[in-house]
């Protein structure tokens, strides 16, 4: 094994153009619009650690706290009007009512500051009104669509979650497995923003059609910075 | 002591009892357990079951029409092909003594009717894995089924019980000894560095010192083992061994049946295909390691029995003793690491003890020369390397508990008495034991969000139950503690077809990381076959044949061992006495005569320390031979130390035998002027803050803690198959450590991981005993230029894999060259 140590120039951020608007790739693995100074995020799964403790699962019950905290300090970063939720915010129907005090102490700060806005996902179809004083199945803005399951049927750029997606990065002989924005400059898929979310290969068939294959940029979220770098041809 | 139906058949056969079977029988006959320690090809499995045998053979006919008699004998194997090969050697002389025994085998294979049929209407004899007793152990009606217990045989004890799934058999062990308390053990082993470990394992430690009664058999005839001759050049790195393909040809055209033993998957695959690219004899060469599927092995196997092959490539998996025909040359390829792993493979030569094994070493470069020939004398003098026992795994400790609750509800002091009987757990702290409760109850956090839906529950007599019967199913498909890397089943299709359409044969697993990085038609070697990427579809890998020159080679995790520290003190003794060179090819002596003119041969009881600089960059060389791992390890620390020294470090490359950094500065230059101590670089205080630091990060940590994970039933095991969803759902073990270990870094499972990496991936405790032995003991040679034994691993440097830090470089390097090809016209 071998190892250098060595620091680049900052990649923190990344830049880049969706329909014609500037997007700002945000290492938390969220997307902000300077213009209109929105905030955009997909899939926290908050309290996804406690759902399991039925079965008899009993993972570390600091999921949402992590996740939110990060919230906060992307929030507080841009200051953004709005934020909005792409859906599967929270990790079962249930998983409103396990939140800690403290959690939603943190979701009334930022409610407080910004309007949010949550889009309902498949694992979140309601979410209480406590909660979400604005809770749609999707949203239009400017000639943006936004919604949870990206959708092959709509033409109008759109901005989704839901898949999760990773990029594997080859190099030295080995492979990497990162959490990446993938987009194609007419749609953009966000990487999942909770603590304890997995992922799906981009080159999955769950992304077939959804993107024009040459366009694709994987935009790889590392530990010290953002990598954009073209996805070539699928496995199959 | 012999029954008469016993002596009538030992002399129909014209055989003789052997000595260590009579006494192993006396011993057993008094009511003792033994360990018999026996090199292979002793009669051991029938010494074994001796007891047992004659014990069934005079006990009075059953009525019938009462209830049917228990398992009378527990044989517990390490392999499940184990298991069914000793049921074929134990029914033949039962039928020929005609007597009334009968013998089953239980293991994952068995269905789940004969299964059921078993607890019912038990065997005699019952063949099993250390994972199938965890599971009878852990059924309700386990008192039952064990009451008529008299004999427990553990066989390749030797090879059991340092890993984890020796501290579930020792924990297991233990409950069948309280369940019976007149169990007598019976343990089964090749030769060890140490056999009381082995005699006190066997034997409840109930604070009285007992320890199993000992037989040994004198070892056979001295094994002949030379390194393969050879006029080709031995290259200074590298582990392929190619060069010496075709004498390894050769010497198998010229021997019977030949077993050739290499280290990894991997060498085997290579080895395979490159040793049939030259077979212009079509001899019959086959090839059998881990990953292949069963059917396939077992064909290799029946072909062996059958003596229709002339040569096996093999890896561990033939280790173990399983009956070969006649087998009378073993090749291992690459080098051994271990003294004792190279004595029991080569025990796998010629079944007759009487009669010498012939052995041939191929080193795959030069420092391997030197560790083989250590590895060569070790033989000679009969020395011993088997790892210590090591302390019991708290996961494993996490998992058993759960199972003794799924058998029946249980006090804890009573279970904690039981389970500190067990060998591994003898030292295990009351309040640690707590800890564990409370894990398997609820999970053990600080935040007690869980406590109502905890998995067993204190009730009012005081005792722990479990609290829902979906819990001991959980517990059932999580048992064991083999954890494997993902992997998906490969299988033959027909070329074009990608994923559509049926399959043909399954050919094996591979690890599904490797085979993420194919696109549809890359070539690799596995099965012995160059095989062409169709895709993926669900669990399965789909492949056609194909045609390469330059097939990739799938990498396996695990199976490289480290260096043992046995033959690394003698290689550091071979090294520094050129009396002993004479035993080396000539090309190896010339090596170690320039590096004597041009720098210095490094000392037996000090270490060597070059600097020199070479193109643009200051190198320093250290050759400790402590293994790879601890190399590592000592590799990030440094590191760390010259970067604070202000020697402004850039990297580091370890081997077995030595490792190297480099950086911007002039570290001999440096030393020199008193800007860098050497002995303050090496000071044994490096194992405290700076190793927790880095640990933290460490991939390493994150591997063990994984493991830990998946053992302790923290996280489910993935089931094949039941899968479909894919990994957005799974949550990563990664993470659960990064949140863990920000939120409760006291928790038992990262105790548990730690105490894993220390004296696995990370061999912290043999580093630390390295640092001890060199302290004010580094010669230091400033060079002008590389030293003649530091050329191997210079040219390790950017061939090897990186790891944690320099993740992030290979997504950066990516992302530059393509910026780069952007700004082309």
């Amino acid at each position: 094994m071998s190892a250098t140590l060595q620091q680049g120039q900052s990649r923190q951020t990344v830049e880049c153009l969706l329909a014609g608007m500037v997007a700002i790739l945000d290492m938390s693995g969220a997307l902000y619009f300077r213009d209109s100074q929105m905030l955009i995020l997909a899939d926290m799964h908050l309290e996804k650690a406690t759902s399991g403790a039925r079965r008899g699962l009993f993972l570390p019950p600091y999921d949402s706290k992590v996740t939110l905290d990060l919230l906060t300090r992307t929030a507080a970063k841009y200051e953004p009007t709005r934020i909005v939720f792409l859906g599967d915010s929270f990790h079962d129907t249930h998983a409103p009512s396990r939140l800690t005090d403290d959690s939603h102490t943190v979701l009334q700060s930022l409610a407080s500051k910004s309007e949010l806005t949550w889009i309902t996902g498949n694992h979140d179809p309601e979410i209480p009104s406590t909660i979400a004083a604005t809770c749609v199945s999707e949203l239009s803005f400017d000639s943006l669509h936004f919604t949870h399951i990206p959708q092959r049927s709509v033409q109008a750029p759109q901005i989704s979650g839901h898949l999760h997606p990773v990029a594997t990065v080859q190099g030295r002989g080995r492979t990497l497995r990162r959490r990446c924005f993938a987009s194609d400059g007419t749609r953009m898929i966000l990487p999942a923003f909770g603590a304890f979310t997995g992922g799906l290969n981009i080159k999955d068939k769950a992304f077939d059609g959804l993107f024009a294959p040459k366009q694709l940029i994987a935009h790889v979220i590392g530990d010290q910075g953002i990598y954009s770098l073209p996805v070539v041809a699928a496995n199959r | 002591m012999l029954p008469e139906p016993f002596q009538q058949w030992f002399a129909r056969k014209g055989w003789q009892p052997r000595a260590h079977q009579l006494e192993l029988l006396a011993k057993a006959h008094l009511g003792h357990s033994a360990l018999l320690i026996a090199p292979t090809g002793a009669g051991k499995t029938l010494a074994g079951f001796l007891p047992s045998l004659v014990s069934l053979s005079q006990r009075p006919r059953h009525k019938p029409g009462t209830k049917p008699r228990g398992v009378q004998t527990l044989y517990i194997s390490p392999l499940k092909a184990l298991a069914v090969d000793i049921e074929r050697n134990l029914a033949k002389p039962v039928a020929e003594m005609g007597l009334p025994i009968t013998i089953e085998t239980r293991t994952g294979d068995t269905p789940v009717h004969k299964r059921q049929r078993q607890k019912l209407v038990p065997p005699d004899i019952l063949l099993t894995t250390p994972e199938q007793l965890a599971l009878l152990l852990s059924s309700k009606d386990a008192a039952l089924f064990f009451e008529d217990l008299k004999f427990v045989i553990l066989d390749e004890l030797h090879s059991l019980i340092t890993s984890k799934r020796g501290h579930l058999l020792a924990l297991d062990l233990a409950r069948l000894h309280r369940l019976c308390p007149e169990l007598q053990s019976i343990g089964l082993s090749a030769t060890v560095a140490n056999p009381l470990e082995l005699r006190q394992w066997l034997v409840p430690q109930d604070g009285t010192n007992t320890v199993a009664e000992l037989v040994t058999v004198a070892d056979g005839a001295a094994p002949i083992i030379a390194i393969l001759p050879t006029l080709e050049r031995i290259p200074w790195a590298g582990h392929s061994a190619r060069y010496a393909m075709g004498e390894i040809y050769q010497e198998i055209t010229r021997h019977e049946t030949t077993l050739l033993f290499v280290n990894t998957r991997s060498q085997a695959e290579f080895l395979f295909q490159e040793l049939w690219k030259i077979n212009d004899r079509s001899i019959p060469i086959a090839l059998h390691h881990g990953s292949l599927d069963a059917s396939q092995r077992r064909k290799v196997e029946q072909a062996m029995a059958n003596d229709s092959l002339r040569a096996v490539v093999a890896t561990s998996t033939l280790d173990m003793g399983i009956d070969w025909g006649n087998v009378d040359l073993v090749i291992h390829v690459g080098a051994p690491k271990g003294a004792s792993r190279l004595a029991q493979r080569i025990g796998r030569a010629n079944h007759r003890l009487d009669e010498p094994s012939k052995a041939f070493l191929v080193p795959a470069n030069r420092f391997e020369v030197l560790e083989c020939q250590a590895a060569i004398n070790a033989n000679y003098v009969r020395g011993q390397d088997t790892p210590a026992l090591g302390v019991g795994a708290l996961d494993v400790l996490a998992q058993h508990v759960l199972g003794m609750a799924c058998a029946e509800p249980f006090d804890e002091n009573e279970l904690y008495s039981e389970v500190i009987s067990a060998l591994p757990y003898h030292a295990l702290p009351r309040e640690t034991f707590q800890k564990i409760i409370e894990f398997v109850a609820t999970g053990g956090y600080a935040l007690k969000v869980y406590d109502r839906y905890a998995r067993i529950k204190k009730t009012i007599d005081g005792k722990w139950r479990i609290a829902n019967p979906l819990f001991a199913k959980q517990y059932r498909l999580n048992v064991g503690t083999i954890v494997e890397a993902p992997v998906l089943n490969v299988r033959m299709v027909r070329e074009g077809r990608g994923t559509k359409g049926h399959g043909g044969p399954l050919l094996g697993k591979v690890e599904e990381s490797f085979l993420e990085m194919l696109s549809v038609g890359d070539t690799f070697l596995f099965s012995g076959k160059v095989l062409r990427f169709e895709g993926i579809r669900e669990n399965e890998c789909y492949v056609s044949n194909a045609q390469s020159k330059d097939p990739k080679i799938p990498a396996y995790a695990g199976g490289k061992f480290p260096l043992s520290t046995y033959l690394a003190q003698s290689v550091r003794e071979i090294l520094s006495d050129k009396q002993l060179w004479h035993q080396l090819p000539d090309q190896v002596c010339d090596w170690l005569e320039f590096q004597d003119q041009h720098s210095m041969l490094p000392p037996a009881d000090r270490m060597l320390v070059e600097t020199f600089p070479e193109g643009e960059r200051y190198y320093m060389a250290a050759y400790p031979f402590e293994g790879r791992l601890a190399h590592q390890t000592l590799g990030m620390l440094l590191t760390r130390r010259l970067e604070r020294a202000g020697a402004q470090p850039l990297g580091f490359v370890a081997s077995d035998y030595s490792i190297c950094v480099w950086g911007l500065r002039d570290m001999g230059r440096m030393i020199k002027s008193g800007a860098l101590s050497l002995s303050a670089l090496f000071d044994e205080d490096m194992l405290g803050d700076d190793l927790d630091a880095w640990l933290n990060e460490s991939w390493m940590m994150k591997r063990s803690f994984r493991n830990c994970a998946l053992i302790s039933g923290l996280i489910e095991k993935r089931h094949p198959g039941k899968e479909k969803s894919g990994r957005q759902v799974t949550v990563s073990a990664d993470l659960i450590y990064d949140v863990l270990r920000a939120h409760e870094p006291n928790h038992i499972l990262l105790q548990a991981a730690y105490a894993d990496a220390a004296t696995g991936l990370l061999d912290i405790q043999r580093l630390g005993d390295m640092l001890a032995r060199i302290n004010g003991r580094i010669t230091h040679m400033p060079l002008p230029q590389i030293s003649p034994l530091a050329i191997p691993i210079m040219l390790d440097i950017g061939k090897e894999r990186v790891g944690g830090s320099a993740e992030e470089d290979i997504l950066r390097e990516l992302a530059d060259s393509i910026d780069a090809q952007r700004r082309l016209p």
